[in-house]
């Protein structure tokens, strides 16, 4: 889609051995790459309702902090017992040996994967059947009571939140496995939704994006769509949010798992920068945003939220189609699109008659 | 967690006490609410930075009254300062995205809603405050049930601007222009009705409300940066549940809203109280989806 055959493969192939090495060549920054995959994933799973369905959803950072919990609280149920636990808050003695971490972690990654999707499912139920900003303001709230009801909820640490298990392994070999873990579930997305996109289910959602009812009165099964669209985000979701609360290593109902005003409008956020509605638009946001966050987040002393606000603003105000719709009105024949000059016209003046075709 | 239920039912004056200080909460909330559906029926903006002006208005009165002004006084200038404010949003930020889709203008004004509450917290830091008023309180029940005058001045304040915007929206020339944009700023434009300036001053005016409804909560309840969210998901729960220019529909709302969560609150405990504003809304949300599958049902 970015860039046509060889050219595309190239692409792929940079990435790739980029992401590969980058731990290896700077080690001391293995948990900013891994929280960038996770950026990464974030917008594709939030481009797959917002950019291509239409659906804006302001909550679903709300499958972030599913899957955190339940990845949490399968990991550490297999050994003790969750209240006591989570009562002494850090008090007894824990000690989890190796085969007893990495059982609990693959377990906890595959509930909170299944677990966050099927609550998707019986969510998109109550929430599909309302439209347009009712429904970005019926998600909102769905995050912000997940994550009151969980400060709420002593039985898995209330406000105070959870240590998680130590990783049974050498500091350095911790960063690096988590990084790896992150990168893999961004690819992995990735491909999904590459997968996902090049099927009849994106000419669906795009129609459901443009009109609803004519989309089905066509006959297409909107609930259907919306319900994968959905389930299939939050099942990437799950899975970031299972990684990213084992990678900080303290699991917290409002800063790390319900983190509506961060990363909950972060994954807007850079949607809407690289393009929404298309798959590297997500990808071009996320790497620009987050190189941008990290370059500049720490000069900004306070007023990075307000930077954010801002950046929102403009973006949606005077830069709706985002950096990659930006590139392809100027640049169309990137993207495989042949323009057919106006025989006899001259060219300056054929310039708004231009005719795009999609080869 | 139910313990409190016995008070209610050992000492039923206390539901009195309950029933006051939702009323006189829902009061406010009943303005907010009015404003965010005009802006809403006039302009289609959903605004969700409702609260953060709320939040804004009263850290206004609490500079204020820092400077030796008493906050009752200081509505008139918060007020003013406001509606200078929404016209300088209106003409940046707003009047660009009255044309674009809905969820342009929900995010556009998330992201201000983001920067007011941000400013407010590098200003003021994140703690909760509250302005003291200086009155007095009355007693009832041998001090069992009390409520001090400032929640009365509020809920009377509150009357007093909802029949002021009333009387201006139904009998003067611009509220009348008003109301033609609510109903089709088409045709409002092609009688002659500048609607721009209709979208400007309907903003606005909001504004305003909202300021003044902040030195008012800033009185009876507190103000902290972050609460705004909260408070614009409550005016949100208001206007969804009465539909649109509906005022006796807003007011039933904000009163039912107030209480039950003054009930949730000392029943279940004060951090199950945002929660239950959330819950409401999904609730009232579903409530009204199952009855639009009923209204398609009974059309096919």
């Amino acid at each position: 889609m970015m860039a046509t055959g060889k050219r595309s493969a190239v692409l792929h192939i940079a990435i790739l051995v980029a992401g590969l090495v980058a731990p290896f060549v700077f080690p001391g920054h293995s948990v900013q790459f891994a929280v960038f995959w996770i950026m990464v994933l974030f917008a594709l799973t939030w481009d797959a309702m917002g950019g291509q369905m239409g659906y804006n959803s302001l909550g679903n950072i709300t499958f972030f902090g599913l899957g955190m919990y339940m990845c949490t609280i399968v990991q550490i149920a297999i050994v003790y017992n969750v209240g006591e636990y989570t009562a002494a808050n850090g008090a007894i003695d824990v000690h989890f040996t190796s085969p007893q971490y990495f059982t609990g972690l693959g377990l906890g990654l595959v509930v909170a994967a299944i677990g966050s999707t099927i609550v998707a499912a019986i969510l998109s139920w109550v929430l599909f059947g309302i439209r347009g900003p009712y429904f970005a303001i019926g998600t909102l709230g769905v995050a912000v009571a997940a994550a009151e009801l969980t400060a709420a909820w002593n039985w898995v640490g209330g406000g105070q939140g959870i240590a998680m298990p130590v990783f049974p392994g050498g500091p350095g070999m911790r960063e690096r496995f988590f990084y790896f873990a992150c990168f893999v579930a961004a690819v992995l997305c990735y491909l999904f939704f590459r997968w996902l996109y090049s099927t009849r289910f994106c000419l669906a959602v795009n129609a459901i994006r443009d009109d609803e009812d004519k989309a089905e009165a066509m006959g297409l099964h909107t609930r259907r769509y919306k319900m994968v669209a959905w389930a299939a985000a939050a099942f990437f979701l799950g899975i970031s949010g299972a990684l990213f609360g084992n990678m900080t290593g303290f699991v917290e109902p409002l800063e790390t798992a319900y983190p509506t005003l961060t990363f909950g409008i972060f994954m807007i956020a850079m949607t809407l920068l690289g393009g929404k509605g298309t798959l590297w638009g997500p990808i071009i946001g996320a790497t620009v945003f987050y190189v941008m966050r990290e370059v500049t987040w720490t000069y900004l002393l306070g007023w990075q939220y307000i930077a954010l606000g801002i950046l929102i603003i403009v973006n949606v105000v005077f830069f709706q189609q985002g950096i990659l719709g930006w590139v392809k009105a100027r640049r169309p024949e990137w993207f495989g699109v042949k323009i057919e000059e106006k025989s006899g016209a001259q060219p300056s003046a054929a310039a708004p008659a231009r005719k795009a075709v999609n080869a | 967690m139910f313990d409190n239920l016995q008070i209610l039912t050992t000492a039923p004056v206390f539901n009195l006490q309950l029933l006051l200080n939702g009323i006189s909460i829902a009061a406010i909330f009943a303005l907010i609410a009015y404003g965010l559906g005009l802006v809403w029926g006039v302009t289609s903006v959903k605004n969700l930075s409702q609260g953060d002006m709320v939040m804004m208005g009263g850290y206004l009165a609490y500079l204020l009254h820092n400077h030796g002004v008493h906050p009752i006084v200081a509505i008139v200038p918060v007020a003013i300062i406001m509606f200078a404010f929404g016209w300088i949003i209106y003409r940046l930020i707003i009047k660009r995205v009255i044309e674009l889709d809905l969820f342009t203008s929900l995010l556009a004004t998330f992201g201000l809603a983001i920067v007011i509450q941000q400013a407010l917290n590098l200003a003021f830091g994140p703690d909760v405050r509250t302005i003291k008023s200086g009155f007095g309180n009355y007693s009832f029940f041998d001090g069992t049930v009390d409520i001090t005058q400032i929640r009365l001045i509020a809920i009377g304040l509150c009357i007093a601007l909802a029949i002021a915007m009333v009387l201006f929206l139904r009998f003067s020339r611009m509220g009348q222009a008003i109301r033609a944009t609510a109903q089709d700023p088409r045709a409002a434009r092609v009688l002659g009705v500048d609607t721009d300036t209709v979208y400007a001053l309907t903003f606005s005016l909001n504004a305003a409300i909202c300021g003044a409804a902040g030195v008012l909560i800033a009185m009876v309840w507190v103000i902290a940066p972050f609460y705004g969210t909260a408070y614009s998901i409550r005016a949100f729960v208001i206007v969804t549940a009465s539909g649109l220019g509906n005022l006796p529909g807003v007011i039933f709302i904000a009163l039912a809203l107030g209480v039950i969560e003054q009930y949730s609150g000392f029943i279940l405990g004060a951090q199950f109280q945002q929660a239950t504003i959330v819950l409401l809304l999904l609730a009232i949300l579903i409530f009204r989806q199952l009855a639009l599958v009923r209204h398609r049902r009974a059309l096919q």
